[in-house]
Parts: C-alpha cells; structure tokens; sequence
C-alpha cells in the first residue's frame, strides 16, 4: 500500500498493460493508468469499449490474460480474495433488498465484510443520523424514495471504510439536488481518503470527477481532469470530447 | 394537436396513496417537439400511458388530435406510435420478424412505409436476422423506433428512449427525432437528462407529479433572474462549506469541477477576499448563463421551502 509516485500521492490503483482476451477478441487491450488515494476517477467508454471487463478484473472478479493491476496493495490475479474485501460497489441497478429494511440491509452488508455486532450497530447509528433517516429505521427499502434509496446504498457500500469504492452510474435518473447531495457524500468520503473509481455513460456526471480516462475500442485514448480534456480536443463539453475519440470506434455496441 | 387539462392520477395501496399527477395541463401544436424532463418517480410513465390510452386517469381530460382519449382510444391508438421505457419487443424475435410483426398488425407492410424508417432501420439492416434479446442498447433503441414508426403515427410518444444507451448513440438517436420533427411527426419525448431538454422546442420540468414549469428551453433559462457565477478553487470540498457559511450567497451547488453560486447582491471581490483568507488560492470566478439545470435546482428548492412553510 506504500506505493507512491513521484509527484508524493499514493497509488491506490495501478494497471500495467492489462489484458483480457477471449479467444481471438482483445476485450481489454493493454491499459495502464494509476489512482490516487483519495481520488474521484471516471472510467468512461461507449458501449463495447471493454469498461465492463476492466471493471471486472480490478474487482478481482477476472483474472487478466496478460498484464497486471493492483488494488489496494493487492495483486488482482493472486490476492483476488483480499481485494474484495477492501473494495466497495454500488451500481444503480443492484444496491439494496427491497424486501429488507433499512437496518436490516445494513446489519446484512456489514455482516458480509466481517463487522463485528457493536460496530454495526454503533456504524448503524452514525450512517442514519447522518442521512437524517432515523424516523425510518424499521421501514422497508422498497417503500424508500429512489433518492434516499440511493444515498443508503452509497453509505452501506463505504460502511467497512474501503480504500476503493466502484460506482456504476451512480446518479443516473434521480433529480438534481438529490443528484449533488449524493456527489457531495462522494467528495465527503473522498475527502476521508475513499477513493471513487466512477464508470457512467453521461458525460455531465463525469464532470464531477477530478481526473476521467475514455476508453475506445480496448483501449485507453484519453486521460486527464475535464478540463485539460476539454483543452486537448478543442472542446467546450465533455459529450464533445467523447463524441470526438468514440465516434473512431470500429466495434460496435455489446 | 396534444391537448390536457387537468389530469390527475394517483395509485392506493393499503396503506397508503401515492399522487402519481396533480392536475397537469398540456397544449402541444402539430409538428413540435415537446420534452418532459424530470426524475425517475416525478410521474413521467404515468403521464406517459394515459395520453396513450393506456391508462385511465382519476380526472380531467385529454385529446389526441382532436380525439377524446376515452371515448375514442381505438381510433388514437391507430394514429400513434409508442416507445415505452421498458425494451418491450420480442426478445425471442428476429429484427426483421419484430418489424414485421408490428407492420401487420396495423394492417400495413413494411414496404408500404419504408421511406419513413429507412435511415434508421438502415442502421440495423445488417442485422436483421439476429434475435431483438442480441442487439446492443444503440441498435434495441434504433428497432424499438422503427417499430413504433412502422403505421406512420402522427404522434410519437417516447418514454425515456436515450436511458442507459452510450453517448454516440443519444447523439444519433436526437438527430433522427429531429429529421422526424422535419418530416411534420408531433413528438413528446421523456428524459431524466437536463442537456437533452435544449434539443425540444418547449418542455415542461416536472417533479412529485406537478408541472414546474412549461416554455421553451430559451424562456425557461432566462426565467433565472439572479445573476450566477461559477468558481473553482484549489479545495473543491471545502469551498462548498465556505461559500454556504458566506452570508452574500444565497445557493450554492456543485456543478461538475465548478461550484455555481447566485445572488441578487454578489459582491465578486468581497467574496474571493473571503475565500482567500480562509485559504484558498488559485480562486477562479465568473459569471455565467443559467443552465436548465440551473432553473431546475431553484425551482426545486422554491417547492421544498414552500412545503417547508404549509
């Protein structure tokens, strides 16, 4: 976990020349980047663009055909087991059990990662207070509106204080002020040095990442933060820049 | 063309009743484009399947180019076409066999009304033998539009077509909707994504089933009174904190690297003085046109404090 650069920040993410290759397909093509400790990455790509299987592989849910990555100080192809231990997910699409409550789902998750029974409940305590979400303890999920739903979600994915939190599409479809409060815990968490590595398809979320890297076709064809993006394709928007690198694409969809 | 008056529509459980629309009035002309933006929940679906005969709604009244959408759903529903959120084609059909089916059961053919579809399903044609469950998220959009285009609707009604589909493909997707507008389609579209809305010739913002506010993307902007700025600084996370303890800003919200602040009186070198102090640097302030976003967030605060004071 010692592992820093030469510009002084920790390396909580490191590829080299990862590799996944099925049969004659090269899903993902040789990608080397770092993350920092503490910092907001956007991992985006058209659809096809080989996202998914890098994802999957820094998760320690695919091993790499070729290359190497570490996660937390672990190896993805030997200490698999140990990064997922200390990674969190949240997607939009699977988060919670709606047929459980609020504590319930908590007590579940934390469970899971190995909390012991009075951290859970004293981390219990401190997530609902912090949400405001105290009256509703006892209440099914399901009966949740999305917003609250999600800012739960995100909460009980940090609850065992990972170093990496993955998030996929988190904001997508809730309205625009539960959609800043939700970046606002992710700047909170990445302020308390979770770092938040951020797959989604709308550029105007990537915004809110302080460094993005696209992925065209396998590969990475650009990173850097938003700005310096926006500069190096002579583009005023994200979207710009993106429709710039995707629409060079050869694959199509998945 | 697209006329309602006063639609509610609310769903009871045992336990408890949820107000899916509150009284929503739309004038829609022939040939516009007409965005409903809003949230998931803010009662985009429901809106969505009473124009469309689908559902009955509790009160009011609407028409579909002059026809009653109760006493008349069969003569609308020859006369529209419908992309529902949800992909509802036949996953176990080819593309060819979903457009065909979709042709013959408005008693027409494909050929009959090619013209209409040929640039989109002219994108897909290559796959035209592969299963509709096969496609990827761009080109299941692209069948789902060819299908509800095959009848030669006069009103197209599409319900989130661009969620969870990649950025090349909501691009591709605008431009076909607009060739459509050309062509003298009457279109209401739904999308939970504010930068879609400057594509619409008016939209309505909608959330917990009311109409915030109804204009063009134009009016709507300009409907921000208040002068706004964005500003960036060395410490993201903290200037969030500093600008809402300021007692000059009014709001303050995050927006992608930049934070935008409004106020009636904003005094710009008293507040990096301020900032500066607390110590921050490389501060970078200017002043700014209100996104729709912009408008949306104001307005959403507006409803919440006004709730706050019933």
């Amino acid at each position: 976990m010692n592992n820093t650069t030469n510009n002084g920040r920790e390396v909580v993410i490191s590829a080299t020349n990862l590799t996944k290759q099925f049969g004659d397909f090269i899903a993902t093509n040789a990608i080397s980047f770092e993350v920092y400790k503490g910092e907001i990455f956007g991992f985006l790509g058209a659809n096809g663009a080989g996202k998914t299987t890098a994802m999957k592989m820094l998760c320690g849910l695919s091993s790499p055909s070729r290359g190497s990555a570490t996660v937390a100080g672990f190896d993805v192809s030997t200490e698999s087991e140990k990064i997922k231990r200390n990674i969190g997910y949240m997607s939009q699409k699977f988060s919670l059990y709606e047929d459980l409550t609020v504590t319930e789902n908590i007590r579940f998750y934390a469970g899971i990662y190995g909390l012991s029974i009075p951290v859970i409940k004293e981390k219990t305590n401190v997530l609902l207070q912090q949400l405001n979400m105290e009256s509703q303890r006892n209440v099914l999920v399901k009966a949740l509106p999305l917003g609250w739903k999600q800012k739960l979600a995100f909460s009980i994915a940090i609850i065992h204080d990972p170093a990496v939190v993955f998030l996929d599409e988190p904001t997508g479809g809730v309205d625009p002020i539960t959609r800043r409060e939700f970046w606002e815990m992710i700047y909170s968490a990445a302020n308390r040095g979770t770092t938040a590595f951020v797959t989604t398809h709308y550029m105007d979320e990537a915004e809110y990442c302080n460094r993005i890297s696209i992925m065209v076709d396998g590969k990475i064809e650009a990173l850097g933060t938003p700005s310096d993006l926006k500069k190096e394709f002579n583009s005023v928007t994200m979207d710009d820049v993106f429709l710039k690198l995707a629409r060079n694409a050869k694959r199509i969809g998945d | 063309m697209i006329f309602a008056e006063n639609i509610s529509k609310s769903y009871k459980s045992k336990t408890e009743e949820v107000k899916a629309l509150l009284s929503i009035n739309l004038d829609i002309p022939k040939g516009e484009m007409f965005g409903v933006i809003g949230p998931d929940g803010a009662g985009k679906t429901s809106l969505f399947r009473i124009l469309t005969t689908l559902l009955l709604a509790d009160s009011g009244t609407a028409s579909i180019n002059g026809l009653d959408i109760v006493k008349e759903y069969a003569k609308i529903r020859q006369q529209i076409g419908y992309m529902p959120g949800r992909f509802s084609l036949y996953q176990d059909l080819t593309v060819e066999e979903n457009l065909q089916f979709f042709a013959t059961i408005f008693n027409t053919s494909i050929e009959e009304n090619y013209s209409l579809i040929k640039d989109i399903y002219e994108q897909i044609a290559p796959f035209k033998d592969r299963r509709a469950g096969q496609l990827s998220g761009g080109m299941k959009q692209k069948l789902a539009l060819s299908c509800a285009l095959i009848h030669r609707p006069e009103v197209l009604f599409l319900d989130e077509p661009t969620t969870g589909v990649d950025a090349v493909s909501r691009k591709e997707f605008w431009q076909m909707l607009q060739k459509l507008k050309g062509d003298g389609l009457t279109i209401l579209v739904s999308t939970p994504y504010m930068d879609e809305a400057e594509q619409c010739d008016r939209i309505a913002l909608i959330q917990e089933g009311k109409i915030l506010m109804n204009n063009s993307p134009e009016k709507v902007k300009s409907s921000f009174s208040d002068p706004l700025f964005a500003i960036r600084t060395n410490k993201m996370y903290q200037l969030l904190h500093d600008l809402r303890d300021h007692q000059l800003v009014q709001s303050a919200h995050i927006f992608g690297e930049d934070i935008h602040i409004s106020s009636s009186q904003i005094n710009e070198s008293e507040i990096v003085k301020a900032l500066q102090s607390k110590g921050h640097s490389d501060v970078l302030l200017k002043q700014i046109d209100p996104s729709i976003e912009d408008v949306f967030i104001k307005l959403l605060m507006h409803a919440e404090n006004h709730e706050q004071h019933n």
